[in-house]
Formats: C-alpha cells, sequence, structure tokens
C-alpha cells in the first residue's frame, strides 16, 4: 500500500502548491477593494471584552501589525484602518506602549510609509501620556510629530521640554527642547532624533523606517554643503561647476567626492544643484516621499 | 479452491510485542505456531488464560499482522478480504453499536453480504429466533446484558451462512441454559457440513463438541488430536463409593474421604477384590464402582505447572 | 466501494442518534436573541452583525463537531472494540475510514445547511426582506463546510495513529497554525536566514491554509464572491482532503489493533 502514497503524496503536495497560488491571487485582489473592520468603537469592544480586555488588545495590536505588514508587501499605500485599530489597541489597554510609539511614527508620516494624519498621531500620544505620565519617551515622540510633520517648534520644544522633567528622561531631551526653541528645523537636531529612534526602537519596521529618514536627512545635509561649495565656485569662477569632480580639484571647496550613505556619489544636476545620485536607492524614497507630499 | 484441503491452515506464525523502555524488549505471544483445521471438524482451540489463542484468532481476521508465519483459510492468504464473504467470526467479549437495535445491527452486518433487502430481513429475523433473542429485537443493544450480547455477536457470525465460523470464547458470559444453546448451534453447524474452529478455557466443553483439539500454553502448541488421543487411555485406579453405617477401624477407612453420608475410596486395579471384601466385612454398603481415567483437564494442568515452572526457572537464573 | 456507503450511512444514523444534533437548538436560541436584541437598538448595521454573528457561530459549532467526532470516528470504535466484526466482513480498512469520514461530513452538511436556514430567518426578520446580494451568505457557509471536511479529514488521520486527546490537540492547533500560515510569507527577512526564510515561505504553501475559506467581511457586506475562488476553494479541499485520507489509510492499514 505504500505504493500509494508514494505517488499520492507528491502529486497532491504539487496540486495543492498550485491551488493556494492560485487562491492567493484571487484573494489579493478582492481585498485590495476595501479593508474592513466590523466594530470601530474602541469603548464597545472594551465593554465587550470583559475581564479580558488586555488580552483582546494584545490581539488587536497583533492585527495592526499584520494591517501594516501587508500593506507595504502588497505596495499599497491606503492605510485607512491604521488609526481605528489603534484606537480600539489603546482604549483596551492603555498602558500598551508599543502602540503607541507604533502610531507616532506611522500615523503621522506620510505616505508611503505612513497614513499621512499627524493630527491623529497628536491625538494617539496625548491619550498615551494621560495613562502613563512619567513615560518620558512618549514626550520625545510628541515632539518628535510636531518638529517633522506638523513644523509647530514651539509645541514641539514644550514637549522636549516636559519629556526631559520626567524619570530616567536622557539629558539631550532638555537640549534639545532649547535647541529648537532657539533655532526651529536644522540639520542636527533631526539627525539626532532619527537617530535616536533608529537606536532605542526594537520594532523592526520602525527601525527600517527611522534608517531610511535619517539617511535622507544625512543626504539632504551633504547636498545642501555642496550647494554652498558650487556658490563659491560660482562667485570664484562665474559660472555653476558641472561635476562634483570640478570641486574638489578647486582644493579647500571641496575635500574629496562625497558619496551618499548607501556609497553612491552625489551629482550634480541641470540647475547647478546638488543631487541624489539616479542609480542610488535613496533617489527612489526621496521621490516617493515627495510625490505623496505635495498630493 | 480445494474441497478437501484444509479449512485452515497456519504456518510457523509468530507474534512478538515490544514492550519495556523504548520498546526494545520483545514479549513472543506466539512463537512458531503449526496447526491446521479440517474441513467439516470442529476444532477447539485450547489454553490459559494469555496462551496465545485470542492472538492467534486476532492474526487470523487481520485484525493484527504476524510478525513471521504465514497461514491460509479456505486456500486463500488471510490478507484476502474477499475470503471474509466465506467466513464468520465471533469476537471476545463482542461489543457493538449500543446505539443500535438488535435487528439494526444485524441488517447492517448483512448489507456487507450483498444481501438483498427482502433476504436481510428474513435472515435476521431467522437468526434473532435461533438465538434465542426474538422477543429483544427492537430494543437497543445499551440495554442488553453480556449474554444477549454474546449472542448478538453470534448470529452475526452466523447470518450469512459462512463456510467456516471462527468463535472466541463463544460461552464467556452465558448461564447454563446459554451455554447449552450455543453447543447446540455449533452441533448444528456441523451437521449443515460447516467447520467450526473455536477457543475455550472451559475444558468439559472442549470434550464434549470437539472433534479435534489443539492445546496452547505460554504462547507455544503443545499437543493436537482428539480429546481422548490427548490423555493416556490407561487406567489409573478404581473408585469405590460406599456407606457404612456403624464406625469401623478397618485401615482402609483411613484412606477413604468422607461426603455426607459416602465414602470415596480410590484403590490400585489390582487390590479391587480385597478392599471389596474388607468394606463387605465391616458392613459397609457398596453404592458404585468406577474407572478413575486420566481427564483432559489433569493433562492440561500438568502443561500449565510444567510451563510455570520453566518461566519461574529462567527468571531465577536470569534472563 | 460500496462498504464504504455503508458505513457513511450508519456513521450518519449514529450522529442522529447520539443528539448530536442538538446543537442546532442551542445555535436557534442564539440566533433568535441576537436577532431581537439587534432589531431593538436598530444601529444601522443590522446586517453585519447578523450575518457575522451567525457565520462565526456556524464556524465555531462546526468545528468543535469535526475536532471532538472527527477524532471520535476511529478512536471510539477501536476503544470499544466495535470495529472487530466489522473487519471481519468483506470489507477493507480503507473502505471503513472513508466511510467514517463520508458520514461525518455528510452530517456536517445537515448540520450546517439546517444553521444556515436559521441564519436567513433571522436575517429576514431583522432587514424585513432579503435580497439577492444576500446569496453570498450560501456561499460563506459553503466553505466553512469545505473547511470542517479538511478538519475531520485531519483529525482522522491524527487518530490513526495517536491517543485521541493528542489527536484533538494536534488538529486544533494545526487548525490555529493553519489561520496564520499567510503570516508566514510576510516574515521580516531579518529574523532569520535567507534559507530558512525560503523553507518557511514555501511550508506555508503546502500546510493547509483555512484563511482562504474566510469571506466574512465580504457576507457581512453583501458583496459577491467569485466563481473562480468558489471553484478554487472547492479543488483545494478536494486535493488535501485526498491527500490527507490516503495518508490515514496507509497508517491506519498496517496497524495492529488491541
Amino acid at each position: 500500500m505504500t505504493w500509494v502514497l508514494l505517488a499520492v503524496l507528491p502529486l497532491g503536495f504539487a496540486g495543492i502548491w498550485h491551488l493556494q497560488h492560485g487562491i492567493d491571487a484571487q484573494r489579493a485582489s478582492l481585498s485590495e477593494e476595501r479593508d474592513d473592520l466590523l466594530l470601530r468603537s474602541g469603548k464597545l469592544m472594551r465593554a465587550m471584552s470583559l475581564e479580558y480586555a488586555p488580552l483582546m488588545a494584545d490581539i488587536y495590536w497583533t492585527r495592526v501589525v499584520q494591517y501594516y505588514g501587508n500593506k507595504r508587501v502588497r505596495k499599497q499605500t491606503n492605510l485607512d484602518l491604521l488609526w481605528p485599530l489603534l484606537d480600539i489597541t489603546t482604549t483596551l489597554d492603555p498602558n500598551l506602549l508599543v502602540a503607541y510609539r507604533f502610531g507616532a511614527v506611522f500615523l503621522s508620516q506620510a505616505a508611503p510609509s505612513g497614513a499621512g494624519r499627524p493630527d491623529l498621531a497628536v491625538e494617539l500620544i496625548k491619550r498615551g501620556i494621560k495613562a502613563n505620565p512619567e513615560y518620558w519617551r512618549l514626550y520625545e515622540d510628541l515632539g518628535f510629530v510636531y518638529y517633522f510633520d506638523l513644523k509647530d517648534y514651539p509645541k514641539a520644544s514644550a514637549a522636549f521640554e516636559e519629556g526631559s522633567k520626567q524619570p530616567g528622561a536622557q539629558v539631550w531631551m532638555k537640549v534639545m527642547a532649547a535647541k529648537i526653541a532657539a533655532e526651529g528645523e536644522s540639520y542636527a537636531t533631526s539627525y539626532y532624533l532619527w537617530k535616536d529612534i533608529y537606536e532605542s526602537t526594537s520594532d523592526p519596521s520602525v527601525k527600517k523606517n527611522a534608517l531610511i529618514h535619517l539617511e535622507l536627512v544625512q543626504a539632504k545635509e551633504d547636498c545642501r554643503q555642496i550647494d554652498l561649495a558650487a556658490d563659491e565656485y560660482e562667485k570664484r569662477n562665474g559660472r555653476r561647476p558641472t561635476r562634483l569632480g570640478e570641486l574638489v580639484q578647486a582644493g579647500q571647496l571641496l575635500p574629496k567626492l562625497l558619496k551618499d550613505p548607501e556609497g553612491y556619489p552625489y551629482v550634480l544636476g541641470e540647475n547647478g544643484k546638488a543631487e541624489l545620485n539616479v542609480d542610488s536607492p535613496l533617489l527612489e524614497q526621496q521621490l516617493l516621499f515627495e510625490h505623496f507630499k505635495t498630493n | 479452491m480445494s474441497m478437501t484441503g484444509p479449512a485452515i491452515e497456519i504456518e510457523s506464525l509468530t507474534k512478538e510485542y515490544p514492550f519495556g523502555f523504548l520498546d526494545l524488549k520483545k514479549r513472543k505471544s506466539l512463537e512458531g505456531l503449526n496447526m491446521q483445521v479440517e474441513t467439516g471438524e470442529v476444532f477447539g482451540f485450547i489454553g490459559p488464560n494469555g496462551a496465545g489463542k485470542s492472538t492467534t484468532i486476532k492474526l487470523l481476521m487481520g485484525l493484527i499482522f504476524p510478525t513471521a508465519g504465514s497461514a491460509r483459510i479456505l486456500g486463500k492468504p488471510i490478507s484476502d478480504v474477499e475470503m471474509h464473504r466465506d467466513i464468520g467470526y465471533l469476537p471476545e467479549q463482542p461489543y457493538f453499536y449500543d446505539y443500535l437495535t438488535a435487528t439494526e445491527v444485524l441488517d447492517y452486518f448483512a448489507r456487507f453480504h450483498d444481501l438483498k433487502a427482502a433476504d436481510r430481513k428474513e435472515r435476521v429475523q431467522g437468526m434473532l429466533k435461533k438465538v434465542g433473542l426474538e422477543t429483544a429485537g427492537k430494543i437497543q443493544l445499551r440495554k442488553y446484558s453480556k449474554g444477549m450480547l454474546q449472542r448478538v455477536g453470534l448470529a452475526q457470525a452466523i447470518l450469512h451462512d459462512p463456510k467456516l465460523v471462527i468463535l472466541d470464547e463463544p460461552m464467556s458470559g452465558l448461564d447454563p441454559v446459554g451455554r447449552r444453546e450455543v453447543r447446540d448451534i455449533i452441533l448444528e453447524l456441523k451437521r449443515d457440513g460447516k467447520t467450526v474452529m473455536f477457543s475455550t478455557h472451559i475444558l468439559s466443553d472442549a470434550e464434549m463438541l470437539c472433534d479435534r483439539v489443539g492445546v496452547i500454553v505460554g504462547g507455544k502448541l503443545r499437543g493436537v488430536g482428539a480429546p481422548g488421543q490427548m490423555v493416556d487411555m490407561k487406567t489409573q485406579g478404581m473408585e469405590i463409593v460406599f456407606k457404612l453405617a456403624a464406625a469401623s477401624s478397618a485401615p482402609l477407612l483411613a484412606k477413604a474421604t468422607k461426603t455426607g453420608d459416602s465414602y470415596r475410596l480410590v484403590v490400585a486395579e489390582a487390590e479391587l477384590y480385597a478392599a471389596i471384601e474388607q468394606l463387605r466385612v465391616a458392613g459397609a454398603e457398596i453404592i458404585s464402582v468406577t474407572q478413575v481415567r486420566a481427564t483432559l483437564e489433569e493433562f492440561f494442568m500438568n502443561l500449565v505447572e510444567a510451563d510455570r515452572a520453566q518461566a519461574a526457572a529462567v527468571e531465577v537464573s536470569g534472563k | 466501494m460500496k462498504g464504504a456507503g455503508i458505513v457513511a450511512l450508519n456513521t450518519f444514523r449514529e450522529a442522529v442518534r447520539d443528539r448530536v444534533l442538538y446543537n442546532l437548538v442551542f445555535f436557534a436560541l442564539l440566533m433568535i436573541a441576537a436577532s431581537v436584541i439587534v432589531g431593538q437598538i436598530s444601529i444601522g448595521i443590522e446586517q453585519s452583525v447578523i450575518v457575522s454573528l451567525g457565520l462565526s457561530a456556524i464556524s465555531v459549532i462546526g468545528l468543535l463537531i469535526a475536532i471532538f467526532l472527527g477524532v471520535a470516528l476511529v478512536s471510539k470504535e477501536m476503544d470499544k472494540r466495535t470495529l472487530y466484526a466489522l473487519l471481519a466482513k468483506p470489507v477493507r480498512r480503507w473502505e471503513f475510514l472513508l466511510g467514517k469520514f463520508g458520514g461525518l461530513v455528510l452530517t456536517l452538511a445537515v448540520n450546517t445547511a439546517a444553521m444556515t436556514l436559521g441564519l436567513l430567518l433571522a436575517m429576514l426578520y431583522v432587514k424585513h426582506g432579503l435580497e439577492r446580494s444576500d446569496a453570498v451568505v450560501f456561499v460563506a457557509v459553503y466553505f466553512i463546510w469545505l473547511k470542517l471536511a479538511l478538519i475531520v479529514a485531519l483529525a482522522l488521520l491524527f487518530s490513526c495513529y495517536t491517543t485521541p486527546i493528542l489527536a484533538i490537540l494536534f488538529t486544533a492547533g494545526l487548525y490555529i497554525v493553519g489561520l496564520y500560515v499567510q503570516e508566514l510569507r510576510n516574515l521580516p527577512p531579518q529574523v532569520m536566514s535567507p534559507e530558512m526564510a525560503a523553507f518557511t515561505k514555501g511550508l506555508s504553501y503546502l500546510l493547509p491554509n483555512f484563511e482562504n475559506f474566510n469571506v466574512m467581511a465580504m457576507a457581512a457586506h453583501g458583496q459577491t464572491v467569485p466563481s473562480t475562488l468558489i471553484l478554487q476553494n472547492t479543488l483545494y479541499t478536494v486535493v488535501y482532503c485526498a491527500v490527507v485520507l490516503t495518508a490515514a489509510a496507509v497508517v491506519f492499514s498496517r496497524r495492529n489493533l488491541k
């Protein structure tokens, strides 16, 4: 009888393999049309959960992660359900800190990597602060959203200030409050904040996202430096430089051929301004962010 | 298909069960069985509990698989399921679906034999009557006593008029009336030319019913033959049963056992008349004089004792 | 093959007499209570709630029956030894297995159909009328039934070579794994080596994927399920059950009964 199994098993699994692929394709095309969350009321969910609210919060948190992950894999940019899911999760368990931190990053950011709703992010974080007033990182997150997405520097500074007073807060929080109050947006501040997120988080999505932003900030600063050098060149030579090499040869203007964090050298565009190299993967990211910002 | 060949042929049939830590040790519940059951005979398979009777029967029925050896039933290998059409089987301690009635169970089993509905109905009714369950046919089996279940088991074994019937402990759980009925059914089957093989540890049944018996102890076959042949036919002594009113100091009396009013005395054949004379002198009333012969039971008990002694010796001396 | 049919009908009869179908009473009560409550509150999403609740209940009740009875199909016959007399008949072991499978799947079909009727009545009450788009509920229930058939096959397989309790745990465990199999494909690459990731991804296509059968959201909103998906899921279940039942037949054919 064993020969029967030897024949049926591989044939059967081959069939299953093909069918599963087919079903996946079919279902993917279905779900693009419409996301759904049956019950959107956090309070109702909480009432229904009885004493299992923290467990339900965990389950919903899993759904948040899955939801976001699926969207990224399918390269879909519609993150409408992110807020309701996070809303329910944090209503069920107001102490689930990871949810607030995730929301801070991905609710506020513009597409494609976020929902583009900094206002909702602020609401979420404020709820988190209300339930966990001594967790200094929530203030960091709040200041972060004000600084990057809302460009509201007074509020950002105030958030960092408040956070610096909480137990365990790191020293730079106070420094950051002062610096933002004084300068508003600056390269150093941006770089520092993203670096802190990158180093302190254990969530892989957040980490990956922070790295991209870190590199873009670096690239922006590098380009600014290159532009300054190009301006100087123009002043001296009467025309814009066309190649980066010209700036290097001129001596003090640029110490060496600058490369972006992914290792591709910058180029000078048609208008004489520094740009990312066409081959660099960072360029694609930058264009994506800009595309959604203007929309 | 041979009509005169044996109904069952067993060749070197062996069954080992692994046991112990990691199933490394093996226990032989059946070792090298060589046995045949001839067509048309009633064959008794006797042995104490755990001797391997049920194991043999389960091997024949394909419920368990042999470690070594082979067997043929009605000329076909035991792996042939079609052969089951011509045989009937009563399992040890039968149990059937307790949510069904006896009629429904028999009808269910009958369906597997390709019998038409009308035919089935007739046979089922006939069977119920034969095993004495005609009034209980519509009652669910969960309400049946052990004896009643045994009868249902017997009924399903012979419902389809098989050539060979294999019964595992058919008398167990039955009262004397029930046992007599089963004995009658077995004899009836024999009259109809069927072959019957049954296992039992009740020796008197075997002596009464069987053309031949096979004795199995400790997983090994110890002897096969007609019940009378198995034991020494030689007379072992004479038994005198007598009554004695007055007390007497006859030396013989010391060797007699008293039961109620009567005494029993066993003497060697040669000394019979001398003993009777002594008793006559003492004023005894002779009730009966009978030959004492070894019985199947004694033969059997001797085997069991020998087997136990050997097992104990093995244990003592180490494996 | 005919033997399988005989065993199947008897298995169905057993389920009926064992009062398994009484679960329908519980379901009916649940639907009545839900309809009444939802009808009173009138929150604008009556259909959604009733359909979701009804389908969830059908799924859960069906699951319980599939797992527990699925395991009992063979293990009960082996424990109680009702199997012995049966195997002495001219019926092969695989026919017996197939018959048991068929009988329980038939029972589940009847059970599920009855519950669907109850669900439709509840929907009728709450919506004061049914539309053509509500036919999607039939598809959703059909998918649930397919899922249950696959679970019965798995329960049967496990019960053929291990104890009833372990068989129940394995089947339930495999069901839960099967719900999340989709996620295995989306695991972030940092978590494991590329070889492991490829292996896991491959495995995720072969493990039973129960999410395939989930169209509850679509049913709740009266959307149509494409017929391609219906065909695919049917084929998937047929093929998968064939594989599992074949394996069960091979295992059972070699098993020494007590």
